[in-house]
């Protein structure tokens, strides 16, 4: 019993790994007023960017590098076409969606079902991995492991504790009045955006070269729209980012250890989306949830300078 | 030298025909891009797409039969956009058209003639995308929850109980252990064109479709309400619309022609329920671009799905003869749909370059 315990928790901190990375990046752009519907394209992108990447060089954290790079790279173009170029964020996050596929599809295609020659390593701390069941659970892990927690706890501190947070809200709720206190509003969107593509992209590098170490078409299998509903379940904070990813990590894994059980693989698929509409549901029920799920103020809005 | 974005106060037909044209061109640049770096000549592939969709006899037809989905779906998809109702349901919304059409086929189909049997798929196929359709409305107006991710969290939940009704109580006896129903009866088979895929009661029934939504949005008190809450939601809040009513009806009709799509494929290719994705190309997600192609214009998506359809066929002919992957046509679909609004801005907006020393104003 206790094994499976262990075997459940390790594999949910795993499977909420890139759910916390893209879902941080997410909280930023959105906190600059960005939506970015693009995450699976982007997540596909960095998957397969970082997957040649190492599947050529035999060094994953090259891969990584590469994958962040190039989803800083395609978000800055859903940056200029909604912040330079005002246009739709929600149209512009699905064709970001549509490209990152299908790039991702193009260039993938030859390493279909090859395997990784080195898959991202293990970080292993002596003394504390060695410890009976915390060991297991929490310090055995690869280094994306820990990288996404430390982004995190960085992100959270600089949103919630220091003068970029303050600049990074005050662009998402009120620009106009960020501009006249000499905030470049356009440039922090866009930094906002780009940060957010880039941990997408190294959610995708995490899934392709620690998780599964192959590459396949669907790889991030509605992991970067899962990631969109987790931002509104997190209330757009970073703490709420490790809850709401772990939750769904758990769900993920979940899916598999109820398998055995007899019930239908296809309903047990079902799991994750359902529970994610379940989770926005609750919030709806009362008119405070509702409140709370209100998004900063000028999400989804294009920002014109010195206008109206 | 000094670049000025001004407003454009007005815009006529002819300039946005130009914008257009100009968006679909550069977006076949940026594609051409794409191929080259990829090591694959950009002006074979381009050529070889069109040519396969439009270039034969073969092709224009296979392209009419895969418009049809498109024109059903796309026209659905452009009145809820005009609401700023963002639908990115459509592909779920066409398999639960599908699941309510089959079953009908299967449980009355054998003892009905097809006078009777087909409107009657029709009906069903309307009603079940219809109810599909409505869940997001009401969970965004009762619940405030964001119809794009219900939308799309709704695409995942219905075709796993595709695959889970194909796999498992749905399973046909007849079809040896594969993961389709029986086929449906002979009286539930549209019929086609000879020599072609084309049913001409889709073709009928999409172009029709089509129309009367364009007439729905731009001639109707209803359309007026949703353009009303498309462009301004607070006037639409204060001159007493009714927003759940509104939108729940706009939905149900957006996800019925997106069922009436699922039941088309059923009825007149396929002939039996099988896996999701076999069912529907993305027919879902293409049609979000026909919608925005036709400028929201559900008539227009005549013209925009046909292109489209072309886009899918010439796509399927690629993958044979050049070896491209399936998602070739994701490329096209994105890069196509990041032109397009980027065309928007220039309907919207002018550009004066001022060359030569500028003065601060």
């Amino acid at each position: 019993m206790l094994d499976i315990i262990v075997s459940v928790l390790t594999r949910t901190i795993v499977a909420g790994t890139p759910l916390l990375l893209a879902t941080l990046g997410e909280i930023v752009a959105e906190r600059a007023g960005i939506l970015n519907l693009g995450i699976e394209g982007l997540m596909s992108t960095g998957a397969v960017t970082a997957f040649i990447v190492t599947f050529a060089t035999g060094n994953p954290w090259l891969g990584m590098l590469a994958a962040i790079l190039m989803g800083t790279l395609l978000s800055s173009l859903h940056g200029f076409v909604c912040i330079s170029l005002r246009a739709n964020q929600v149209v512009s996050g699905l064709a970001l969606t549509m490209l990152g596929l299908g790039i991702s599809g193009l260039w993938g295609k030859p390493y279909i079902g090859r395997p990784l020659p080195e898959r991202m390593g293990r970080l292993n701390i002596p003394g504390l991995s060695d410890l009976p069941v915390v060991g297991k659970i929490l310090f055995n892990h690869d280094w994306y492991v820990y990288l996404a927690i430390v982004i995190g706890i960085a992100i959270w501190f600089l949103v919630k504790h220091t003068s970029m947070g303050i600049t990074l809200r005050s662009v998402g709720e009120n620009p106009k009045a960020a501009e006249s206190q000499g905030i470049a509003v356009i440039r922090v969107k866009y930094l906002a955006v780009m940060t957010g593509g880039g941990l997408a992209g190294m959610a995708g590098a995490f899934l392709s070269t620690a998780y599964s170490g192959s590459w396949n078409e669907g790889i991030t299998a509605g992991r970067g729209w899962i990631v969109v509903a987790l931002t509104i379940f997190a209330l757009w904070r970073p703490g709420g980012a490790f809850l709401g990813a772990y939750l769904f990590g758990g769900i993920f894994v979940l899916q598999f250890m109820l398998q055995p059980l007899g019930v239908s693989p296809n309903l047990l698929a079902m799991l994750p989306y359902l529970s994610t509409l379940l989770v926005l549901l609750i919030y709806g029920l009362s008119k405070s949830g509702q409140r709370r799920m209100s998004a900063p103020a000028t999400l989804g809005e294009p920002y014109v300078r010195g206008g109206r | 030298m000094q670049i000025d974005l001004l407003p454009r106060e007005r815009s006529t037909a002819t300039l946005n025909l130009l914008i257009l044209l100009g968006s679909l061109l550069a977006g076949l640049l940026a594609i051409s891009v794409v191929f080259a770096l990829n090591g694959v000549n950009p002006a074979l592939a381009i050529f070889s797409i069109f040519k396969g969709s439009f270039g034969s006899w073969y092709g224009i037809k296979e392209t009419i039969t895969k418009a049809i989905p498109l024109i059903l779906i796309g026209s659905g998809l452009a009145l809820a956009y005009k609401a700023k109702f963002w639908n990115i349901g459509a592909e779920s919304q066409l398999l639960v058209g599908a699941i309510f059409s089959t079953w009908v086929g299967l449980n009355w189909g054998p003892h009905l003639p097809a006078i009777v049997l087909v409107p009657l798929m029709f009906l069903a196929a309307f009603i079940g995308g219809a109810l599909w359709g409505m869940v997001p409305a009401v969970l965004k107006i009762r619940f405030g929850i964001n119809e794009v991710i219900s939308t799309l969290m709704l695409n995942y939940i219905a075709a796993e109980f595709v695959k889970f009704l194909v796999v498992g109580p749905w399973k046909g006896a007849s079809k040896g252990g594969y993961p389709y129903t029986d086929d449906l009866p002979a009286a539930a088979i549209l019929n086609q064109f000879p020599y072609s895929r084309i049913s001409p009661v889709l073709l009928i029934l999409a172009v029709t479709g089509a129309l009367i939504l364009g007439w729905l949005v731009y001639r109707s008190r209803f359309g007026y309400e949703i353009r009303v809450i498309g462009e301004n939601t607070y006037a639409a809040k204060y001159s007493g619309i009714n927003f759940f009513r509104t939108l729940v009806v706009l939905m149900a009709i957006s996800g019925g022609m997106a069922g009436l799509a699922g039941a088309g494929e059923l009825m007149s290719i396929h002939h039996y329920l099988s896996y999701p994705d076999s069912l529907s190309a993305g027919y879902g997600f293409t049609a979000i671009i026909v919608a925005w192609l036709a400028r929201l214009n559900p008539a227009y998506t005549i013209v925009s799905g046909l292109f489209f359809a072309g886009i899918v066929v010439g796509g399927d002919a690629i993958q044979i003869s050049m070896g491209m992957p399936a998602a070739t046509v994701d490329i096209f679909n994105g890069m196509i749909l990041v032109f397009l609004i980027m065309g928007d801005f220039f309907i919207s907006h002018r550009v004066r370059i001022r060359l030569g020393r500028t003065v601060d104003a």
